[in-house]
């Protein structure tokens, strides 16, 4: 875990296309009269983790749904790799906040159903699906239901489901707020294993501070009506320590309080 | 149910009322009400004549084909209603007054349309089931978890593999929900249609029996009917129920 992450300075001076996985520029939402975003742009750098951060209600799950293809911007556009996004691709895989599982199906269906649908063989695909279950420590489990497991598990399901596609990008909103703390503490630190094992772009929506801090390359303060980003902040020294000891780290702490403070204002 | 505090089995009520038909039979109260022995006694008696198995085999028959044809139109009808607002503002006044239309009514104007063969009476019964089931599918789409819907787009289904794998099983509890009621009415449309638009089948036997005063014969066909039809719901409730575990997680 305790691996070196690419250089800020390097991702900074490098320029655009390579160094960003995902650019959003000049994004705009409005839902009937409701403006969700407004102007938004932001860069996700490729192999990192960057959060959304804000609190409920400021338009995380829209830019989440407008980067998946899910949602149209009113104005604005989306790159992945340099190609404009005008759906959903296989490029971008998304682990949703209430697991979306077919309640009807296994374990080990619900975690090949992305490959399913992209035409995948049974036996190949099943291949895949087992490789990803034991990797987010549901060995056993593969003929189990939904509904026969915890919270926790059913969230492991949906990251195995959006890991088995092997997408370059990883949409996940609030994945952990379903599921109790210490199952939380554990999936945070399984993320900061992932990311660095998986080498892949990750785009986290969360509205805990201590999530974000705890887990980020990157994050993206997103402030209200209409939302924008108000601040960039890069934990950066935190990647390089034990996760165990991070939550008593001094820098973690004063970059909690950082964002307390820009954040406290908008909530009454 | 449980008196004195033991426990009876299910329907054990029907016992108590078969005793009491027995007994008002015997008071020879009616000519309309023989006693139940003699009822079953008749039944055993026709329920192997070819005239019997005829009628059961036509029953069954216009019964499976109209119900047949409710499912395998009314589901997707349903579903296409519920996933598509247009076909949705379309359609849905016509399904809801047929819904609760007198359809006995329209048997006239089908002997007119369809002749007075077993299409008439196929259709008739079609015309029974179908519309709960359009409705119930449709609800049951409607209820179908966003997340699911999102779920499928952004890993890419296409939209038969959606309809398929994802809206006809999440639908599904409400699907079987309005298929057993469907199936119920299909009943009444199958004998309705038996006896107004040509009298064969069971609707033939009961207007014969009824005619020459063989109330025996009527009541046997009609514990037989009645018999057939609550097994089927039966039947359908309990696959309903097999379903049931996951409407709540959707
Ligand atoms: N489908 C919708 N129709 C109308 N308003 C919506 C819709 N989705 C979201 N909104 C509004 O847009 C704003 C941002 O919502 P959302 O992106 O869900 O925020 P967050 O995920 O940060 O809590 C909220 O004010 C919400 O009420
Ligand atoms: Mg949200």
């Amino acid at each position: 875990m305790a691996m070196p992450q690419t250089d800020l300075s390097l991702v900074e001076t490098a320029g655009a296309a390579p160094q960003m996985a995902v650019r959003v520029r000049g994004v705009s939402k409005t839902y009937g009269s409701v403006e969700a975003l407004r102007n938004l742009s932001l860069d996700f750098p490729r192999g990192q983790l960057t959060s959304l951060l804000g609190p409920s209600g400021c338009g995380k799950t829209t830019l989440l749904k407008i980067i998946a293809g899910l949602l149209e911007p009113t104005a604005g556009e989306v790159e992945v790799n340099g190609h404009p996004v005008t759906g959903p691709g296989p490029d971008r895989a998304f682990v949703f906040q209430d697991f979306a599982l077919l309640p009807w199906a296994t374990v080990l269906r619900n975690v090949a159903f992305g490959l399913e649908l992209r035409g995948v063989a049974r036996s190949e695909r099943e291949a895949i699906a087992e490789k990803y279950i034991a990797k987010v420590g549901l060995s056993g489990f593969e003929k189990s239901y939904p509904h026969e497991l915890s919270g926790g598990m059913r969230q492991r399901v949906g990251l195995a489901r959006a890991l088995a596609v092997d997408a370059e990008v990883l949409l996940m909103d609030e994945p952990f707020s379903a599921v109790d703390e210490q199952t939380r503490r554990k999936f945070q630190e399984d993320l900061l294993e992932l990311v660095a094992q998986e080498r892949k772009t990750f785009i986290f929506v969360t509205h805990s501070i201590e999530e974000a801090v705890y887990v980020s390359d990157q994050i993206a303060i997103l402030l209200p009506r209409p939302s924008r980003v108000s601040e960039i902040i890069r934990p950066e020294g935190l990647r390089t320590k034990d996760v165990a000891n991070i939550r008593r780290d001094s820098e973690y702490l004063d970059i909690v309080d950082r964002i307390w403070a820009s954040l406290r204002s908008y909530v009454e | 149910m449980k008196i004195f505090g033991v426990r009876l089995p299910g329907m054990s009520s029907l016992i108590l009322w078969g005793l009491l038909w027995e007994l008002v039979g015997r008071t020879g109260f009616s000519f309309f009400l023989p006693p139940l022995s003699e009822v079953i006694a008749t039944l055993y008696e026709i329920i192997g004549t070819a005239a019997f198995q005829k009628a059961l085999f036509e029953t069954a028959y216009a019964f499976l084909a109209g119900v047949f044809f409710a499912v395998v139109i009314g589901i997707p009808v349903g579903i296409l209603m519920g996933k598509s607002r247009l076909i949705d503002e379309l359609l849905l006044p016509w399904v809801n007054i047929f819904l609760s239309a007198p359809l006995t009514a329209l048997v006239p104007v089908l002997m007119v349309l369809f002749g007075f063969g077993m299409k008439a009476i196929v259709i008739t019964t079609t015309l029974f089931a179908i519309w709960i089931i359009i409705l119930n599918a449709r609800a049951g789409v409607q209820g179908i978890n966003r997340s699911l819907v999102e779920m499928a787009r952004s890993f890419g289904a296409r939209p038969w593999d959606a309809f398929t794998k994802v809206y006809f099983w999440a639908a599904l509890p409400e699907i079987l929900g309005g298929v057993r009621i469907g199936v119920i009415r299909a009943v009444k449309g199958v004998i309705i249609g038996q006896l107004l638009i040509s009298i064969v089948g069971f609707g033939a036997l009961f207007e014969l029996y009824s005619a020459n005063f063989l109330m025996a014969h009527f009541w046997a066909v009609l514990i037989v009917l009645f018999a057939l039809a609550f097994t089927l719901a039966e039947f359908l409730a309990w696959l309903e129920r097999k379903v049931a575990y996951y409407a709540a997680a959707r």
